[in-house]
């Protein structure tokens, strides 16, 4: 890769800096709850004795952090990352910095939108929304609006992308850039679904244009969104794992191409398996439950090579630090880096978070652990580790480089990342534990009247895990916003871009070509859902009135 | 491929770990259809469309409890509501294969039979329905496991299986 000479504007860094305030405001409000839930489930419940009446229940807590942390400090962090990417990939300013202005204003309208009536307790529904469930309508609108505004942003990607293209009709797509695209893409593809329950069924129903709606046929738009949601939250840390990682590390990226095939793969196979959250709905076939499972398994196979591509890139950088033998070079890694150290650390506890994957995609294995409180505790070493733990890593660097100013407290910073390795284990470990046992997810377990005593231990570690986690976030917090008043940097912080081992250029060129791709994405979406689709709209029974059951 | 230089460059490490991961995909997949297809280990098919708002008109709902279909087999319908279920006892003695039929009358629920392979996703308008055997005597909570509001916590029954 050449020398990047595009350095951002003061107003471009400003625009993707909002993106992140935003998200860190949100995480740092939505994270609170978590640890209440958490203390509850140990028997120290602050919703009754403290929180009421300000936050009305364990629920509208749990909307909270669901709905803060799942849906919008992902997505807001997200699109800053991605504009990021593609400005500094594409080395040219966005083409039209309006569109996408329009489009972050979009998310933030959302956003308030979707908050008042979650603040109110007039949409304690939880981030998934199950109808007959009905919230305030404005939940619906503000949700929709935040989804839109991304989508926006994303036009704006690729308006920008096919003017580069025209004026480098030969060059290789720049890897961030090529794989910022690609994240954009799969997201607009997969929230088709929920686009479709929020515009055709949530809306007009909570407006009271429609009466009544058919909860099966929502389930299926919702996880056609559903688990594509995860592969947007997750993508962008893979981005950071490939392309900043290796040189954060002392190296490079082992290969070019092989990271490249693994996005078009992520392209193909993230949206059609949404049946794998449905194993144990009444209105799906087992047939297409086992396609979907299938399928599920085909998109553990380029994460399995983004493993490999990943490891060996640190192993080149420990090597070129000095590691000898097998293992020598793991010590060699910046372990005092807070950014790689993050990043190190989340992939650690992601191995055990696919492994679980793999048992809830397991078709029939799921109905051992479906709904239990294994599940939140599988995607908390997912999401809220892998995928949260290294957007902090990757804020860790780019606060600096936005700001021109020095992170404040490195060491904060440190602690911070290992407090989250060790709560996070403590509480997933146990959450795993008690919903092998058969504790329900989405409980206040410390009220439920079939708890055998004998979970007290496990559960007394969700509640410590919750604590230390909460002091991790706020740590984070204090460290970020610290940051806003250090001194004046020396130099601008260079992103920490990594080349590859090879030249990209001799990357084959099949891999640059959108039409195959998005050709062959359209065409397995129409195998996996388009006989359901049919059939379960055919046979829908508009039958369920809303209702507020909180 | 369009010039000699183009190449998907992969390292012979890296191949022999693409080919472990497929290998073990293919045997995880045959292991969940084996059990799936030999040792009757299913998850809900669709049975039968009901309204919600109208459970008297919808067969057997119209009086949800066990209904003895042979010795030792039963059907049991239970009919799921904010936030309980209807019947929230059943008895049954030991040996008995009961196939549980379960729908509910307002918002979601779920159903999950501690300790067996009984758990399912209960959606207004649709019945869930698995089959188990209970080998040994003894009591089997079976609990809400969605969030259906703010008595959901406390919404479970169970199932008495007597010698």
């Amino acid at each position: 890769m050449t020398a990047n000479t595009y350095q951002l504007t003061a107003k471009e860094k400003r625009f993707i800096g909002l993106h992140f305030i935003f998200a860190i405001a949100s995480i740092s409000i939505g994270g609170l709850f978590g640890p209440f839930q958490a203390m509850e489930h140990a028997g120290w419940d602050f919703y009754t004795k403290f929180l009421n009446p300000i936050f009305h229940s364990y629920y509208e807590g749990l909307t909270l952090h669901g709905v803060l942390n799942a849906l919008i400090w992902t997505t807001f962090f997200i699109t800053g990352f991605l504009t990021f990417l593609m400005i500094y990939g594409l080395k040219r300013p966005l083409r039209y910095f309006w569109l996408n202005q329009i489009g972050w204003w979009m998310m933030v309208v959302g956003l308030v939108t979707a908050a008042i009536p979650i603040l109110l307790n007039e949409a304690s529904v939880l981030y998934t929304f199950y109808p007959p469930m009905k919230a305030h309508w404005a939940f619906y609108v503000g949700v929709t609006l935040v989804v839109v505004g991304s989508w926006i942003e994303g036009w704006g990607f690729y308006l920008t992308y096919m003017k580069w293209r025209k004026e480098n009709p030969k060059t290789r797509t720049p890897l961030i850039a090529f794989m910022a695209l690609i994240t954009m893409v799969m997201w607009q593809i997969a929230t088709l679904g929920a686009a479709a329950e929020l515009l055709v069924d949530l809306i007009p129903w909570s407006l009271g244009l429609r009466a009544g709606l058919d909860p099966q046929l929502d389930r299926t738009y919702f996880w056609w969104t559903g688990h594509p949601l995860v592969y947007f939250w997750l993508l962008p840390a893979y981005i950071s794992w490939y392309a900043f990682l290796p040189r954060q590390a002392g190296g490079k990226l082992f290969s070019d191409s092989l990271a490249r095939f693994s996005f078009w793969l992520f392209l193909l196979l993230s949206v059609p398996v949404g049946f794998h959250h449905q194993y144990v709905d009444p209105g799906v076939p087992s047939g297409w439950k086992m396609v979907h499972s299938l399928l599920t398994y085909s998109v553990f196979f380029p994460s399995m090579i983004t493993a490999f591509t990943v490891v060996a890139s640190l192993e080149n950088a420990g090597r070129a630090n000095g590691g000898k033998g097998l293992l020598g070079w793991i010590a060699k890694l910046p372990w005092n880096d807070p950014s790689v150290l993050a990043q190190l650390l989340a992939g650690i506890l992601y191995f055990f978070g696919g492994i679980g994957g793999i048992i809830n995609a397991s078709y029939n294995v799921n109905l051992v652990i479906h709904n239990t409180s294994w599940v939140p505790g599988h995607f908390h070493l997912t999401v809220s580790t892998a995928v949260t733990l290294t957007f902090m890593g990757i804020l860790y660097w780019m606060v600096p480089y936005l700001t021109g100013k020095k992170l404040w407290c490195k060491k904060c910073a440190v602690i911070q990342v290992w407090l989250w390795f060790i709560g996070m284990t403590i509480f997933s470990n146990a959450m795993h534990v008690v919903g092998l046992l058969g504790a329900p997810r989405r409980t206040p377990l410390g009220q439920a009247p079939y708890i055998p005593e004998e979970w007290a231990g496990h559960l007394f570690r969700v509640g410590l895990g919750g604590i230390i986690l909460l002091i991790s976030l706020y740590l984070f917090v204090a460290v970020m916003v610290g940051s806003l008043f250090t001194k004046k940097l020396e130099e601008e912080v260079e992103p920490p871009v990594a080349e590859s081992l090879l030249d990209p250029q001799t990357t084959p060129r099949w891999l640059d070509h959108w039409a195959p791709w998005l050709i062959g994405a359209t065409i397995l979406l129409i195998i996996a859902y388009g006989p359901q689709l049919i059939y379960q709209i055919g046979t829908a029974q508009f039958t369920s009135p809303g209702f507020r059951v909180w | 491929m369009d010039s000699k230089h183009e190449s998907m460059h992969m390292d012979a490490y890296e191949r022999t770990w693409i080919i472990v991961s497929i290998l073990m995909l293919i045997v995880f997949f045959g292991a969940v259809t084996v059990a799936g297809l030999s040792f009757g280990v299913r998850v809900p098919d669709p049975v039968q469309r009901v309204n919600p708002n109208d459970l008297a008109a919808s067969g057997a709902f119209a009086e949800p409890g066990l209904k003895e279909v042979a010795p030792k087999r039963y059907e049991a319908y239970i009919v799921a509501q904010t936030w309980s279920f209807n019947p929230r006892e059943i008895t049954v003695p030991v040996g008995s294969i009961v196939k549980f039929y379960v729908t509910s009358k307002d918002v979601q629920h779920g159903f999950k039979l501690q300790n067996t392979n009984v758990n399912m996703q209960i959606v207004p308008g649709q019945v869930s329905s698995l089959a188990v055997k209970f080998d040994k005597p003894g009591e089997f909570n079976f609990i809400c496991t969605e969030y259906c509001g703010i008595g959901h916590a406390a919404m479970y029954g169970k199932v008495i299986v007597v010698p």
